[in-house]
């Protein structure tokens, strides 16, 4: 990976930060509201993953987790900050919100509230490539809470008994709200609980995104290859509480501190700035633009775009013509 | 015009269906080489191949979404679930993601996917096996909801809906499947919406679907030779949405309307179709609507005790008979 992909990836990470942050702010101005779930600590998960994908050809779902992963996609972020302000103009055309995010033109297809719910959607997309012969392949992102729902052993036994195109990525950031995985969990090693369902499977470090890339590598290739799914387990940690009413009570302050010296654009940087790729300044301007850009671009669009009309709130029930026949 | 079963013509229409698109395919448990418990989708397998006629374990809530997954990247699974007391496995996802996904993405992703399931009670099934489910999905936002009472519309409302771009549920009946009825040899379409007048009437209307539509039609024999009155039976057939405007009109004819069920009154077809009656033409009524329907019992064993449990075309007759004080 030559210099100019590397100070694009760390932007890319550092964007996804600040957007985020501005979300928060957002939410607590009243902008945003309901559900409102941030994946500080994580980027390296969603960001190193799809940069080995091919975003906008392969098939992405996630949970209600989902920002960072529709960025990556390539979804607009103007977009992207509509929805969460509830607009026309949003990516769900302000129907869906923060959990519900979907942009089909660069197959990214959602955004689901229900933990476990995009397992079996993930294999259909799968399921559906597999019947007309295509070369994409179907990506889910989900918690190591998610493990624990049926769908997941069901749908690892369907995935592998059929061969169907899916990479699992579990992003194990070790709770599920306020739960320690110990505490759910009896095997804590989220890649082993595949084996018996016939699936090659990895774990690594998800906040360094260079191994993060190197494991998506390989994995994307196996399963764009083999026809067959894979499951790579990133070991991460989210830096704020799990949605913007979380007390945070059930973990140290040490676990968290410890973990944020782990930071994944921390420790990109320091790598890029050793190397000489990026100076302090660069960064520093890096962080300034991005900033300049969410505040004046992103924000403001979010802002002043309109609000769907109350007297569409029944469109999109159905599609039209869906009682068309023959 | 050929004279079919019903089972026939739901085999029909899979045919014909998947011989004209490729990416039209069966999923459910023992479909496959075992040829469907109802044998509607046998020779298919033999046909279509593994990957177009799915076998699938026991994993209903995983194969559905399967299906729903499929369908939202642009292929038409057609999921038998065996009974419709399975459905409520499925329910997460038919409720949470196929009802959904249309309108929370604001129109961007459509779920062209249709459930079919054997509903109804058989004979001394037990409790387990009889469920009636209609009202569970026909308060679901977003599904299609539908109930063939003629071989005719078995195959008919099948074709319909793997052509619509909306999720539907095809509620079919156990004890329906040898039914003989004419089917023209001719492709149709029957639509996904409005009621059908299965006999004209003009001193009471007899609402009703499924295989109630049979007890109302031969109770409406017997009150015309017995008793001289002139009931016009309609087959609601589509439950979601409900034809109101077909139902008004029908009761601003005859000013009298009965419901007849096989599922347990509370929170009902009838109830529906009487608070619809209710909010359209209420005085147009001569009297009051009168329902009939299950007892509010787990259908029990004992031969007795469902008979006495369910209701049948005796007891239309008496209904109607009570309403004209005869
Ligand atoms: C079926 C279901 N049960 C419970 C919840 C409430 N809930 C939302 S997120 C969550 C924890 C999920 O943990 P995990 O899968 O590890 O994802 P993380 O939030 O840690 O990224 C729970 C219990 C839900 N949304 N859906
Ligand atoms: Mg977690």
């Amino acid at each position: 990976m030559d210099a100019t992909d590397q100070k694009r990836l760390l932007r890319e990470m550092l964007f996804a930060r600040r957007f985020e942050e501005r979300c928060a702010e957002a939410y607590h101005e009243r902008q945003i509201g309901g559900f409102l779930h941030l994946y500080p600590g994580e980027e390296a998960c969603a960001i190193g993953v799809l940069e080995k994908a091919r975003t906008g050809y392969d098939y992405v779902v996630t949970g209600y987790r989902d920002h960072i992963h529709a960025l990556k996609s390539g979804m607009d972020p103007k977009a992207l900050m509509a929805e969460l302000f509830g607009k026309e103009a949003g990516c769900s055309k302000g129907r869906g919100g923060s959990m519900h995010l979907f942009d089909p033109d660069v197959h990214f297809m959602g955004g689901y509230a229900l933990v476990g719910g995009p397992f079996p959607l993930a294999a259909g997309f799968a399921k559906a490539i597999q019947l007309r012969g295509g070369q994409e392949i179907s990506i889910c992102f989900l918690g190591d809470g998610a493990n624990n729902q049926g769908t997941f052993h069901e749908t690892m036994n369907m995935a592998s008994l059929w061969k169907l195109p899916v990479l699992f990525i579990c992003e194990n950031n070790l709770y599920g709200i306020g739960t320690a995985i110990e505490r759910s969990t009896v095997e804590i090693n989220q890649y082993k609980r595949v084996a018996p369902y016939g699936i090659e499977a990895a774990q690594c470090d998800g906040q360094d995104i260079d191994i993060v890339m190197s494991h998506a590598e390989k994995a994307v290739n196996y399963v764009r290859e083999q026809r067959k799914p894979y499951f790579l387990e990133l070991m991460t940690y989210r830096l704020r509480g799990h949605s913007m009413s979380d007390s945070g009570a059930y973990r140290s302050k040490e676990e968290v501190e410890e973990w944020a010296q782990r930071d994944p654009i921390g420790i990109y940087k320091r790598r890029l700035v050793e190397a000489g790729v990026v100076t302090e300044e660069e960064f520093h301007a890096m962080d300034k633009s991005i900033q300049d850009e969410i505040e004046n671009e992103v924000v403001r669009y979010a802002m002043e775009c309109p609000e769907p009309r109350v007297e569409d709130v029944a469109r999109y029930v159905y599609t039209e013509g869906g009682n068309n026949h023959g | 015009m050929a004279e079919l079963m019903y089972w026939q013509g739901i085999l029909r229409a899979h045919d014909e269906e998947m011989a004209r698109d490729p990416l039209v395919f069966a999923m459910g448990e023992d479909i496959g080489v075992a040829g469907g418990t109802y044998k509607a989708t046998s020779g298919l397998f033999a046909k279509y191949g593994e990957h177009r006629v799915v076998d699938t374990p026991i994993s209903e809530n995983s194969y559905t979404g399967i299906g729903v997954g499929a369908a939202m990247v642009g292929a038409r699974p057609i999921v038998e679930i065996m009974s419709v007391n399975f459905a409520w496995l499925a329910m997460d996802q038919l409720m949470n993601n196929a009802a959904k996904i249309h309108y929370m993405s604001g129109g961007r992703i459509r779920c062209p996917f249709v459930m079919r399931v054997p509903g109804g009670t058989a004979h001394q099934l037990g409790a387990q096996h009889s469920a009636r489910m209609e009202k569970v999905f026909m308060g679901i936002s977003g599904l299609r909801v539908v109930t063939p009472a003629t071989p005719r519309d078995a195959y008919g409302l099948l074709k319909s809906a793997v052509r619509s771009d909306d999720p539907v549920v095809i509620i079919e009946h156990e004890s329906m499947y040898n039914l003989k009825g004419e089917v023209p040899d001719e492709e149709f379409f029957t639509p996904l919406e409005g009621v059908e007048i299965m006999r004209p009437g003009k001193d009471v209307s007899i609402f009703a679907y499924n295989i109630s539509v049979h007890w109302a039609l031969d109770a409406a024999q017997k009150l015309a030779s017995e008793y001289g009155i002139d009931a016009e039976v309609i087959d609601l057939r589509a439950l979601k949405p409900l034809d109101r405007a077909g139902i008004a009109a029908s009761v601003r004819k005859t000013h009298r309307a009965i419901i007849v069920e096989e599922d347990e009154a509370p929170v009902g077809v009838g109830s529906e179709v009487m608070a619809i009656i209710n909010e359209e033409c209420f005085f147009d009524l001569d009297a009051a609507p009168v329902r009939v329907h299950a007892l509010d019992v787990p259908i029990p064993y004992n031969h007795r005790l469902e008979k006495a449990a369910i209701p049948n075309a005796g007891d239309v007759v008496a209904a109607v008979k009570k309403m004209f004080g005869r």
